[in-house]
């Protein structure tokens, strides 16, 4: 059995809405293993959003017990847990959140800034995750000249940059056409066979079930937790859809 | 991460929004430049008044004839001539804090030459007179102890006067008429401008002093040995004070006044007026740079107003770079090099604005202006200050935003 990467006891969050509390959390106990891929699935409102952060370092628990990769981060500062996010956790957003105006490889560079390594470094390491997500020929193109899919990808060039053990995705596929979001898929599974532990948040069941266990919440408890026997593999899927789409990557 | 990424970073910032950042500079540029050309314009000013210091002869003391009383009538300064020649000597002599001291008789005359005539003030000096003025001589030679001694016929004229009677010929060996008595010219005095009271002091001829007594001005009934006055040079000018005392008293016992006899002659320290102006116009420059010193922090109010729009613009980004790794410092640290890019390049820009103002104030007013070194570094360290203090702020507000709110934020 692989070491354990997540463990979260009787988590709990509370917000405070202007005089009233938001109980976004109420007790949430897992654990996820080194290698998994998790799809967090859920309504808006059911906490799930507040759990991923959570789990990305981002906030720390109001109450409970939450360990990354054998660290209490209940206790933590807040720059240690930059420091965490920094060397350990890739952040996949909907919306891409690349800096305009900036390269794709200084995109994927970004991580390294807040991080030890050298310049002349830091530049090598990009330019081989931008060559693993497949667009080492777009390095000096700028966001507004990428489609939808290769943003979505330097965006995971710039998670991958650190090696992280953990790739934190909250909704990938939110802003894509479908064709492209099961390629992105196809792109998080590769990822997830060469050993990283990866961990989506969706609200569409179709893209859940590329993943190999799938977290149900509602009401801020976790109502579901099934693992998968036969996840769809976005390779085959891709495979069998008409190329006819394909015009948009190839641009 | 280090300085310079963050430099970059904010160059790059700032470039996204060129004339936004532009104006923003403007005020720096303006406060930055109104700072250097308001101090240079004071400088000048002071730099006129040292300059009149200098063309008086630092470190001057005037002792005048004074008033006597005569039959219960008080007459005026200068009516009797009460100093002397001896006087001067025993000056010079007694007082260790005396560099030098020259009696000197004045009058005036119309002088001579070919079929030119110039109306003008002759003055009567012994060698020590050009030590006291600091006063060389442009061509020719000075008067010497010969030509006092013996009397001698010689001139030297003041540049006015040159002009007028030789124009631009060469006055050096030529003879001019004083009060009909024959005079060889042996210099021209070099340039003096004019007094702090606007009196040309070029227009005048020194001859010898036992000259002028016997040719020129003529000799007072009482006493031969008498003189107008009896210029001072003090060794160093923070003695100023101590050595008018000492001539005060020397010559209180020199003239056996008692007690309570007022003194008969006047002791005119004429750099302390100056001294008195410079200081004047040395707070004219403080306060010219103070109002100037406002622009520059209203400048700083617009560099704090558009970098909180600037953070409040990239509030994801802010979010994203929190996200990947950024502390708070790190973005404390961003945000501040960027205010501080702002008001750096704001500063440099504002010292070429400043040289170029210097400049037209100088041409267009024709008002003496003195660059000083130490206000544009000044100027520019209270620019980078400014971008500090009013960029801190923004900074902070950034460096404290929760990244799960500004990764949200729309």
């Amino acid at each position: 059995m692989p070491r354990v990467l997540i463990e979260t006891r009787d988590v709990v969050k509370d917000y405070r809405l202007g005089t009233r509390r938001v109980h976004a959390l109420r007790g949430v106990s897992i654990s996820i293993h080194a290698g998994e891929f998790v799809a967090v699935m859920g309504p808006s409102g059911s906490g799930k959003s507040t759990f991923m952060n959570l789990l990305g370092c981002l906030d720390r628990p109001t109450a409970g017990q939450y360990c990354f990769d054998g660290v209490d981060i209940s206790g933590v500062s807040r720059d240690a847990l930059a420091h965490i996010r920094n060397a350990k956790i890739g952040f996949v957003f909907q919306t891409f959140n690349l800096l305009a105006r900036t390269t794709a490889l200084e995109n994927v560079e970004l991580p390294l800034l807040y991080g030890p390594s050298a310049s002349r470094a830091r530049r090598e390491k990009a330019r081989a995750k931008l060559d693993a997500v497949g667009l080492s020929d777009r390095e000096h193109h700028h966001p507004s000249q990428l489609s939808g899919g290769q943003q979505q990808r330097v965006a995971i060039a710039r998670a991958l940059i650190n090696d992280p053990a953990l790739i934190l995705a909250d909704e990938p596929t939110g802003a894509l056409d479908s064709r492209t979001s099961v390629d992105i898929m196809g792109l998080f599974q590769e990822l997830n066979r060469g050993g990283i532990t990866v961990v989506l948040v969706t609200h569409e069941p179709d893209i859940a079930r590329y993943a190999d266990r799938i977290l149900s919440f509602r009401d801020g408890r976790l109502t579901k937790d099934e693992t998968l026997a036969d996840p769809m593999d976005a390779r085959q899927v891709l495979a069998s859809l008409p190329a006819t789409d394909d015009a948009e990557e190839s641009a | 991460m280090n300085i310079w990424a963050s430099a970059r970073i904010a160059v790059r910032a700032l470039r996204v929004n060129k004339l936004r950042s532009a104006l923003t500079m403007l005020g720096i540029v303006i406060g930055v430049g109104a700072v250097i050309t308001m101090v240079a314009v004071g400088a000048g000013a002071q730099a006129r008044v040292a300059e009149q210091i200098q063309s008086l002869g630092s470190n001057m003391i005037v002792v005048l004839s004074g008033s006597v009383t005569s039959g219960g009538v008080r007459l005026g300064s200068g009516s009797q001539l009460t100093i002397t020649e001896e006087d001067a000597w025993a000056i010079q002599r007694e007082i260790p804090l005396v560099e030098a001291a020259a009696p000197t008789v004045r009058g005036s005359a119309q002088i001579v030459y070919g079929n030119l005539n110039w109306a003008t003030s002759i003055q009567g000096v012994t060698p020590e007179y050009f030590v006291v003025r600091d006063w060389p001589v442009a061509s020719g030679k000075a008067l010497s102890q010969e030509d006092v001694d013996g009397a001698t016929k010689v001139a030297l004229l003041g540049e006015t006067v040159a002009i007028n009677l030789f124009g631009d010929s060469e006055p050096v060996g030529d003879v001019i008429r004083i009060k009909n008595v024959p005079f060889t010219v042996i210099g021209v005095l070099d340039r003096k401008g004019q007094s702090t009271y606007g009196q040309d002091q070029d227009d005048t001829i020194l001859i010898p002093l036992s000259t002028a007594k016997k040719k020129v001005i003529g000799v007072s009934q009482a006493n031969a040995r008498s003189v107008g006055s009896i210029s001072v040079k003090v060794r160093e000018a923070r003695m100023m004070h101590a050595a008018e005392e000492e001539i005060r008293g020397l010559l209180r016992q020199r003239h056996r006044l008692q007690t309570y006899q007022d003194d008969n002659f006047w002791i005119r320290n004429l750099s302390e007026v100056l001294e008195s102006q410079e200081a004047s116009s040395r707070v004219l420059t403080m306060l010219l740079a103070a109002i100037a010193s406002v622009s520059l922090l209203v400048g700083g109010i617009g560099i704090m107003n558009i970098m909180l729009v600037s953070v409040t613009e990239r509030t994801r980004e802010i979010g994203l770079r929190m996200a990947v790794g950024a502390r708070g410092k790190d973005i404390l640290m961003q945000f501040l090099v960027e205010a501080v890019t702002l008001s750096l390049i704001g500063g440099a820009v504002g010292i070429a604005f400043g040289l170029v103002g210097t400049y037209a104030v100088a041409c267009f007013a024709g008002w003496r202006t003195l660059v000083d070194p130490t206000a544009i570094v000044v100027a520019f360290g209270f620019a980078a200050a400014v971008g500090i203090f009013f960029g801190f702020y923004p900074a902070r507000k950034a460096a404290g935003l929760d990244p799960i709110e500004a990764l949200r934020y729309e």
